[in-house]
């Protein structure tokens, strides 16, 4: 079933191609496409960040045993859209001494990185919009640089509370993005590539052949990382908004709010991804090496597909709503201990475990 | 074609930025136009298909050492106008670099057109050459003692540069973190029973 969807996703571009081509040069007729590419990817994403706030309310309204938001369409539905209306028509004031094109330009800096890094995710069997080679470099590299809307944001409100809600966010993103990097380097040493498709076609055959058996420590402290550098709970000291009222963006109202809210839910789905893409297999299937199940009608859960990797996605993004619900905030100085003297040993540890498992070839990639 | 459009396109921006580092008032905005500068020579490199170097040029310059340095430019209390009266006095140091910058690349540049032997420019690598892959197989093997050399050294700056803010003062108050983490409820909560009040 979902070899059919491929192939006729597949029929369609090569039709489309060859109808383009016969009117623009090739060079055109690829920039073509890879915008559309582009364009449907931006738009799921921006779809989903806008349900993922519904869940987010939903999901937390249950778990602390209210309703959530249910007066906007059936069943609060379309509690999002109405969000983003009030939102855009919301005044954007610019504090009065504030750095004016900083303050604008921030936001923007902020959800540019979050939206560039799908470039190099495989989507699902044969499709990634950029096959980087050192598509993991790219990944860290695009993720280091989200940092710097919080920061400008922070300077250029001329505000106390902004300023220091962006150091905060500066010293902790600066801290966990080591151990994340190191983690990646665990995930790289595993599928012997910085090609995330080749990372994903390492991790074949089942849930066990994935890499969070054998590099689970790196899996958690990626995943706890990735917490961190989406400024979330129980990590968000950047905004807390019982000290600093809500950090690096109390001065930001309307639209330039938007696109801050916007950033940090694309990133909470971009780190789902990664993760799930690097550690549970990407669009490969759990059952993928359970030979009983060919020929039972469960056949067809076998087949890698781009609905798994949206399952894994959504479990993670599950995770961090759970998260968020069950903890309550961390101290500043505990988060920093954590990040340098708890994270970073243990990914070095285990990155020294790994090494001696490839020398011995014992475990998965024995090859 | 497109390349040399592309190399104009970057190598203005970096230029430009450059200029703007040096010009620009505010040393925030200096900072951020040396971020731009960054990114704008990653982008060269990558022309150069140098991928490994143009990733690690931004993710170490761009993503760890320009944040700290922003960092460290947003907390000072900068007297702008200060600054500006000093412009004059470094003006000649300025110069001097300037010159032997532009020396320097005449020279290179003059060289290759004197008629030595220079080496042919490589031919454009096929579409599965990993720069990355390459390097990695030089880099832990022929050079492998500059490699751990350089790591010392930067080893060292590390432990340098903590020893010389680790100071020991009287009076300092330190939490225990093991202490910390093994209190017991018992340690801290005392549940009284007591008599329900009846009217």
């Amino acid at each position: 079933m979902a070899e059919d969807g491929i192939a006729m996703l597949e029929s369609l571009y090569n039709s489309v191609e060859s109808l383009l081509l016969e009117f623009l040069p090739e060079l055109w007729v690829e920039l073509i496409l890879t915008a559309v590419q582009i364009v449907i990817l931006v738009v799921v994403i921006i779809i989903c960040v806008a349900f993922l706030t519904l869940l987010e309310r939903k999901i937390i309204g249950y778990m602390q045993n209210r309703i959530g938001p249910n007066r906007v369409g059936p069943r609060g539905l379309l509690q999002p859209f109405a969000d983003t209306i009030k939102l855009l028509l919301k005044e954007v004031i610019v504090p009065d001494r504030s750095n004016r094109f900083l303050f604008i330009i921030a936001p923007l800096l902020s959800l540019t990185p979050a939206l560039a890094t799908w470039a190099v995710i495989p989507l699902f069997p044969g499709f990634v919009i950029a096959d980087v080679n050192a598509g993991l470099l790219y990944v860290l590299a695009l993720t280091s640089l989200g940092v710097y809307g919080v920061i400008l944001a922070g300077w250029a409100s001329n505000s106390r509370y902004a300023l220091l809600g962006a150091m905060r966010s500066a010293a902790q993103i600066v801290a966990y993005e080591i151990a994340m990097g190191f983690a990646l380097v665990g995930v790289l040493m595993a599928g012997r590539s910085l090609n995330l498709g080749d990372i994903v076609t390492a991790q074949e055959g089942g849930v066990l052949s994935w890499f969070w058996l054998p590099l689970l420590p790196l899996f958690l402290v990626y995943f706890i990382s990735g917490l961190a550098e989406t400024n979330r709970a129980p990590f968000d000291v950047a905004e807390g908004e019982s000290e600093i009222v809500a950090g690096f963006h109390v001065e930001y109202s309307g639209a330039a709010f938007a696109m801050f809210f916007l950033g940090e839910y694309a990133n909470m789905i971009l780190i789902s991804a990664l993760t799930a893409v690097m550690f549970l297999g990407g669009w490969e299937s759990a059952f993928a090496g359970w030979t009983f199940l060919a020929g039972t009608p469960l056949e067809f859960l076998q087949a890698p597909s781009l609905a798994w990797l949206a399952v894994k996605i959504a479990f993670f993004l599950f995770c961090f709503l759970w998260c968020r619900a069950t903890f309550p905030r961390y101290r500043y100085d505990q988060i920093m201990r954590l990040g340098w003297k708890v994270f970073i040993p243990v990914t070095i540890v285990w990155i020294a475990v790994e090494g001696v498992m490839v020398w011995l070839k014992v475990g998965p990639w024995s090859v | 074609m497109y390349e040399l459009i592309f190399f104009g396109m970057y190598a203005f921006v970096l230029v430009a930025a450059a200029i703007g580092v040096i010009a620009s008032r505010n040393p925030v905005h200096s900072a951020m136009f040396l971020v731009l500068a960054f990114v704008a020579s990653s982008a060269l490199w990558l022309l150069m298909e140098a991928e490994f170097l143009a990733m690690t040029l931004v993710l170490v310059y761009v993503g760890a050492v320009m944040v700290l340095f922003l960092f460290v430019v947003m907390m000072l209390d900068i007297d702008v106008k200060s600054l500006r009266t000093g412009i004059m006095r470094y003006a000649p140091i300025g110069i001097i670099v300037a010159i032997l910058s532009v020396a320097q690349v005449w020279s290179v540049v003059w060289l290759r057109n004197s008629g030595l032997p220079v080496m042919a420019r490589p031919a454009a690598a096929p579409a599965d050459y990993s720069n990355t892959k390459e390097l990695g197989a030089v880099l832990y093997t022929e050079h492998v003692y500059a490699f751990e050399l350089a790591a010392f050294i930067l080893l060292l700056a590390i432990i340098a540069a903590i020893t010389l803010t680790m100071r020991r003062r009287a009076g300092l108050k330190v939490q225990n973190v093991a202490e910390q983490v093994a209190v017991k409820r018992e340690d801290r909560v005392r549940i009284v029973k007591m008599e329900a009040e009846s009217d």
